[in-house]
């Protein structure tokens, strides 16, 4: 392949990612978090900064940001203090916000991504602890901008990382791998469409083999990890341009532009604002004892990689298969579920990798809105283990169970006659049948064609209407043409 | 006309059937009416504290009063809120504010049988010291009209001095409780910080501000802090410490160890009937038994200055609020945001109060931060130390509230500097977030009040009341 000029470059990136916490109530007053409620109908005297109100901190916000911090493998600040970030707007009541300065309540973590096959870490700068703003529109009313204060207030923490990203594909894995987390600690939905995950990227580009950072460029509006992609691609390209024909990168902040993947500029590095932080005098520093993050990590569910290690090592599977199976958190769950009844890990593996996973593609619903439980494809593995019904029957048999799911494994299985006979007696008969069918295929097999003996198992399905038990028909078979 | 001068003269009366909670407003009512030139009042709620007396006096007929503040007629600085009630700091930027919430001291009066006759003019946001800074007028020194009640709880001071009502409420930033009451005649005190919740006191330093009692007696001030003080869910920074009985403690007599500053009694710049006052004090106090010892602070110089830094850059992120966007006075010829904020704020803000928003905007500004707040910051951690090394020996630190008497009104427009000084033997209290209380005890030779101050260790508001009962009572 021919090397273009942009092969020359590398890109640094580093990103951060507001998370917004599935809390009930919001960071500094008692307010609903719920999602989509009419505007402003979710706004105490605290939220809309009516003189004399303050801040009263949700405890349920400290833990969240631990669980992160120790999935992130971080260390947890132990005195945390709060500070105010200041910017008029109007959507922001107090003309502060306030947020974590110089004691982020986590620090030094790290995350591993995989592209390629190829597995990387990927520094955690800090992660902190803040509120959300309202939210302004300008398109509702020909002549006001309204602005509602519902999400003001709303809990977020913020994950920085390091400038270790080197590619868009490197930041599109350690979105999803952050996103995968944050689902499965239950903090954060995850939803960059709808918001309640938000990406902003710091991109530089420099030449191979340099130790220097370019100038940096800050871009924002990417509504999902794909338009990360792009905005990483498209300013990659922007910066090295620039470079290659003899001009400058600007530090600035950028907007992207999803039509056509490009960015344009927001504001200069000049206009920046002064915010004045300042420790917030309303909110005393929380301390967090290691007694407490203790007590957080002992509630911690199981991460995918504490998954991925046990599928593969306890339960054998494949490493391949072990990353499917923790995907997504709902999916491990039910796999966990299932193998505390099951002890055919691998059969269990198959039934959610194959059978299950098709059925909710094909059908564009969550393994959570499933009809089936992990019981009912236990009891489907249990009839195949022991033999009464065949794998192809059991995959009749599930598809029945969609239908009706009150019903019995074993019962729905003998109404569509799935149950395979090992009445030696009857496959007997049926043997015997199949031979006389074709007394010169006998002469054959005797005469040494061992591979005919496919044909005459056929014919005993055939008769049996598939219902002989393969296994001991096979053995049957057998017998009578050696005797 | 004789005004009660404490509760339980009052609840004596009350429960006796001697008079009722609605004569007593009526009384007060008119004694407002009498009295307007002194501007107290910013608003008198007549008449729903005359519906709450008639509420109350039905609780008489029953003969089941309830509240230990039964009957107590007490008007509200005006930067304390009152669900439905106008609230404005007396500032112009909250025209026609009114509140939706209460604060929870004025919940705590309510549930103990308080009548809330109505909020008291201050200075603006609290910034002042003479009450001149109110957006309503000044306030004048009932004592002598053409003289400063002080500030910026000026109106607090002068409705309770001129019998307007019997208590109130003030806020204490910088000693905007003590010094008003030092300048009226009367007693106020400024608790240990988080002793008394701030939430629905309008922030002016959010790590100074105290909301206290202003009274005639100690009795008064011990039982309003029965009732005000304590832990509030509201507020992160309010103290978890249990309440005393103040009034329980109010007979106690002992002799106590007490230290006052040379620097502070012994200046020459000290008004002397001040300073006379306060070396009588001593002699006293001696004679009474008690050791009081000179002891030096060499970080006084450095007082004044490290409040006003850390309080403005307070202040100015606190005001950040105040943008003609939701509540209160929006420009009407602003076009866009950027406009309505700057024009709102421009004609919204008095004088004063822009000064101090620009010199705490600049302090915590990039580049100026560390030689600024942080440094205050450091010099407000040896104040406290040094302050809490002191109390850890002694009793009290006594010192005269104020260095000079009430001033004529306007004599001290246009210096704020000397403004400020005025405050050098009140911050400290702030600083260090230790009680202080404003007794008086005496008057100048022009008939003016003298107040002297006490400070005390955090949280021994029972000590210090019962203390300032024993002086009180001779």
């Amino acid at each position: 392949m021919e090397l273009t000029v942009y092969d020359k470059y590398e890109a640094v990136i580093g990103l951060e990612v507001h998370a917004q916490l599935l809390t009930k109530s919001k960071i500094y007053s008692a307010d609903s978090t719920e999602y989509g409620a009419s505007p402003n109908t979710q706004i105490s005297a605290i939220t809309l900064a009516m003189p004399g109100t303050l801040p009263k901190l949700n405890n349920e916000v400290i833990d969240m940001a631990i669980k992160v911090g120790l999935a992130l493998n971080c260390k947890i600040t132990e005195v945390n203090e709060f500070a105010r970030k200041h910017y008029f707007y109007a959507d922001l009541p107090k003309g502060y916000q306030i947020t974590q300065d110089k004691t982020p309540i986590c620090t030094q973590g790290h995350i591993e991504i995989e592209v390629a096959g190829k597995k990387n870490n990927i520094g955690i700068t800090r992660i902190h602890m803040e509120e959300d703003a309202g939210k302004n529109n300008h398109e509702l009313d020909p002549f006001f901008s309204l602005v509602d204060l519902n999400r003001a207030g709303m809990p977020l923490i913020e994950i920085v990382s390091e400038p270790d990203i080197r590619s868009s594909d490197e930041a599109y894995s350690y979105l999803t791998e952050l996103r995968k987390l944050l689902r499965y600690l239950d903090v954060c939905d995850g939803n960059m469409e709808e918001g309640s995950m938000r990406c902003d990227a710091n991109i530089s580009v420099r030449l191979k083999g340099s130790t220097t950072f370019g100038t940096r460029v800050e871009v924002k509006n990417m509504n999902s990890i794909r338009n990360v992609k792009r905005a990483i691609d498209g300013e990659f390209k922007r910066q090295i341009d620039l470079i290659e024909s003899g001009q400058e990168v600007l530090q600035q902040t950028r907007g992207f532009n999803p039509a056509d993947g490009s960015t344009a500029a927001l504001r200069s590095k000049e206009l920046a604002n002064d915010y004045r932080y300042f420790p917030e005098p309303d909110l005393p520093p929380v301390i967090v004892k290691q007694k407490r993050v203790d007590s957080v990590k002992s509630l911690m569910p199981p991460l995918p990689s504490e998954l991925v290690e046990k599928f593969t090592s306890e339960l054998e599977l494949s490493a391949y298969d072990a990353g499917v199976l923790t995907d997504e958190k709902d999916i491990a769950l039910y796999y966990l579920d299932l193998i505390s009844k099951t002890k055919n890990y691998k059969a269990a593996a198959n039934w959610i990798m194959g059978e299950v996973k098709s059925y909710l593609n094909q059908n564009a619903i969550e393994i959570k809105d499933f009809i089936l439980t992990p019981n009912h494809i236990f009891s489907i593995i249990e009839l195949v283990d022991k033999g009464i019904v065949s794998s192809s029957g059991a995959k009749r048999l599930f598809e029945a169970m969609i239908e009706q799911p009150t019903v019995s494994a074993s019962d729905l299985a003998a109404q569509l006659n799935l149950v395979q006979n090992s009445d030696t007696d009857q496959l007997k008969s049926w043997a015997e049948a199949a031979l006389q069918k074709y007394p010169e295929k006998v002469l054959e097999y005797q005469g040494g064609k061992k591979g005919i003996l496919g044909l005459f198992m056929g014919e005993v399905m055939k008769i049996s209407g598939g219902q002989a038990d393969p296994k001991s028909t096979n053995k049957i078979l057998q017998e009578l043409l050696n005797s | 006309m004789a005004f009660y001068r404490t509760l339980s003269a009052l609840q004596g009366d009350l429960f006796s059937g001697k008079t009722t909670c609605k004569q007593v407003v009526q009384d007060y009512l008119d004694n407002i009416d009498r009295n307007k030139s002194i501007n107290a009042f910013i608003e008198v709620f007549k008449d729903s504290a005359l519906a709450r007396a008639e509420e109350l006096d039905g609780q008489l007929i029953n003969r089941q009063p309830q509240g230990k503040l039964f009957g107590l007629v007490i008007g509200i600085k005006d930067n304390i809120v009152y669900k439905s009630h106008l609230s404005t700091s007396s500032s112009k930027i909250l025209t026609g504010h009114r509140s939706i919430y209460s604060a929870t001291v004025i919940d705590r009066l309510i549930a103990e049988g308080a009548i809330i006759i109505g909020r008291l003019n201050c200075d603006e946001f609290a910034m002042g010291s003479s009450n001149e800074t109110s957006y309503y007028g000044p306030v004048r020194n009932p004592h002598n009209q053409e003289y400063v009640p002080g500030g910026s709880s000026g109106g607090s001071a002068a409705a309770v001095a001129a019998d307007l009502c019997m208590a109130s409420l003030g806020s204490d930033t910088g000693g905007s409780i003590r010094q008003p009451a030092a300048f009226c005649g009367i007693i106020g005190l400024k608790p240990t910080y988080g002793r008394v919740s701030r939430y629905g006191l309008m922030a002016y330093g959010s790590s100074f501000d105290q909301i206290g009692p202003m009274a005639h007696s100690v009795e008064d001030i011990a039982r309003i802090m029965e009732v005000i003080a304590g832990a509030d869910d509201y507020d992160a920074t309010s103290s978890s410490v249990k309440v005393e009985k103040y009034s329980e403690r109010l007979q106690e007599k002992s002799t106590y160890k007490i230290a006052y500053y040379k620097e502070a009694i012994e200046n020459s710049n000290i008004h002397p009937d001040i300073r006379s006052a306060a070396m009588k004090l001593v002699e006293d106090l001696k004679s009474q038994g008690c050791v009081v010892e000179p002891v030096s602070l060499k970080e006084l110089d450095y007082i004044v200055p490290t409040y006003y830094v850390l309080s403005t850059a307070e202040a100015s992120s606190n005001f950040s609020r105040y943008d003609g966007v939701r509540y209160g006075y929006r420009a009407e010829d602003a076009g866009d945001l950027d406009s309505t904020y700057k024009k709102s704020r421009s004609e919204g803000f008095g004088k004063e109060v822009q000064r101090r928003i620009m010199s705490g905007t600049f302090v915590l500004s990039a580049g100026y931060y560390d030689a600024y707040y942080s440094k205050a910051q450091k010099v407000r951690r040896i104040i406290a130390d040094k302050t809490n090394e002191v109390l850890s020996s002694y009793d009290f630190i006594l010192c005269p509230t104020t260095p000079t008497p009430p001033y004529k009104l306007g004599s001290h427009q246009g210096d704020p500097i000397a403004m400020y000084l005025g405050d050098i033997f009140t911050v400290q209290a702030n600083l260090v977030g230790v009680p202080g209380i404003s007794i008086p005890v005496g008057k100048t030779e022009e008939g003016l009040p003298i107040g002297m101050q006490f400070m005390t260790a955090k949280f021994q508001e029972g000590k210090l009341l019962s203390f300032c009962n024993q002086i009180l009572k001779g």
